[in-house]
């Protein structure tokens, strides 16, 4: 056993094992969680928004998969994990609701997960496990012992990647 | 000229809460008319929220909740939100039908009854927000969501998101008889929207 730590909306947190990592009712947010195999250090993102260059108030690193990506690595790196031992999985960029109208903002979980994949290949961290999509929200428990991510919703089961 | 949520002082604060009033007291005569019954109301909360405060409302994260999502079309461009925990959304249902119901599920025609009152009720709201700014807004059909409170709430948030850390919304507490049903209402209009908001307010 050991901690449990909540991950909040445009947040970020590390661990080194025992102990989980978990963010509660994720929409069309992404969690991203990065776990350094050998040495079980774990690290959990909940990005809102795909880039921050979109955007002119940024400061907060968190909240954007690029920025947030790389903030994640510094932390778990800070704690001592290596770059090269890591891997990822991903969850979440659901569309919670849907219109006819052919809506850009309504498509945002699918450019969270796309920004974030695309940021994890540049920083060459291979993507082990995703589910992501759909139109419904999840919780994600990342176990920072062995790197897996748990993950409940509400109608649609539970699942462990 | 661009708009930081972060930043509304509480000049612009106190016109949204007027609004926020006015476009209760508009919904909570729709609703009355609507079920032909007395509907009392508290005075509306409008409140700016952190993003990390945010799944503190409506029982936490996991709580499964009832979202309501329009979108905001002419001289006004965004989307309005209405969002409801379970039990308000029974109780709606129930003043509607003039009667309890014993079971906790809502039936499709639970659904269909709740999509028609947050239309109205979220008419109501832009109707009053029309009406003081001289602005023409229109809502679209609405599309619903049964989810957790943290999902149906990330959509206002990521929207709101794009202009600063916070999130603006009014709380609404209506009552009938011994029921209550407590709304949230986002209004979520998009930047160069908001600016034609406050313009049209006076307050910018």
């Amino acid at each position: 056993m050991g901690v449990v730590i909540k991950v909040g909306m445009s947040d970020l947190n590390v661990l080194k094992a025992p102990g989980i990592l978990t963010t509660l009712g994720l929409g069309s947010c992404v969690g991203i969680a990065i776990f350094d195999k050998r040495r079980k250090i774990a690290g959990l993102v909940h990005i809102m928004l795909p880039s921050s260059n979109e955007i002119k108030n940024n400061g907060n690193k968190a909240k954007f998969a690029d920025t947030g990506i790389e903030v994640l690595i510094e932390e778990m790196i800070k704690l001592g994990a290596n770059k090269r031992d890591c891997i990822a999985k991903i969850a979440g960029g659901s569309q919670m609701f849907t219109f006819n109208s052919n809506n850009d903002i309504l498509k945002i979980g699918e450019r969270n997960v796309k920004s974030a994949k695309e940021k994890l290949s540049q920083l060459m961290i291979p993507i082990v496990a995703e589910d992501t999509g759909g139109n419904f929200g999840r919780t994600i428990e990342f176990n920072s012992e062995d790197g897996t991510l748990f993950i409940k919703t509400i109608g649609h089961g539970v699942k462990t990647i | 000229m661009s708009i930081n949520i972060d930043d509304i002082n509480s000049n612009i604060l106190d016109v949204l809460k007027e609004i926020g009033n006015i476009g209760s007291g508009n919904a909570a005569t729709a609703l009355a008319n609507m079920i032909s019954k007395r509907v009392n109301m508290d005075v509306p909360q409008t409140r700016l929220l952190e993003f990390k405060d945010v799944s503190n409302l409506l029982g936490g994260e996991e709580n499964p909740v009832v979202g309501i999502y329009f979108e905001m079309k002419g001289d006004v461009v965004g989307n309005i939100m209405f969002v409801l925990d379970l039990n308000s959304a029974k109780n709606l249902t129930e003043m509607l039908y003039s009667h309890d119901t014993d079971s906790d599920d809502l039936t499709e025609m639970d659904i269909s009854a709740l999509s028609e009152i947050g239309n109205i009720i979220s008419s109501s709201y832009v109707n009053s927000l029309s009406e003081l700014t001289g602005l023409k807004i229109k809502i679209s059909v609405p599309s619903l969501s049964i989810d957790m409170a943290g999902a149906i709430l990330s959509v206002p948030a990521i929207q709101f998101g794009h202009i600063g850390d916070h999130v603006l919304f009014v709380e609404t507490k209506f009552e009938e008889g011994k029921r209550e049903v407590i709304g949230n209402l986002f209004l979520i209009p998009e930047i160069q929207s908001f600016t034609k908001i406050l313009n049209g307010l006076g307050v910018l």
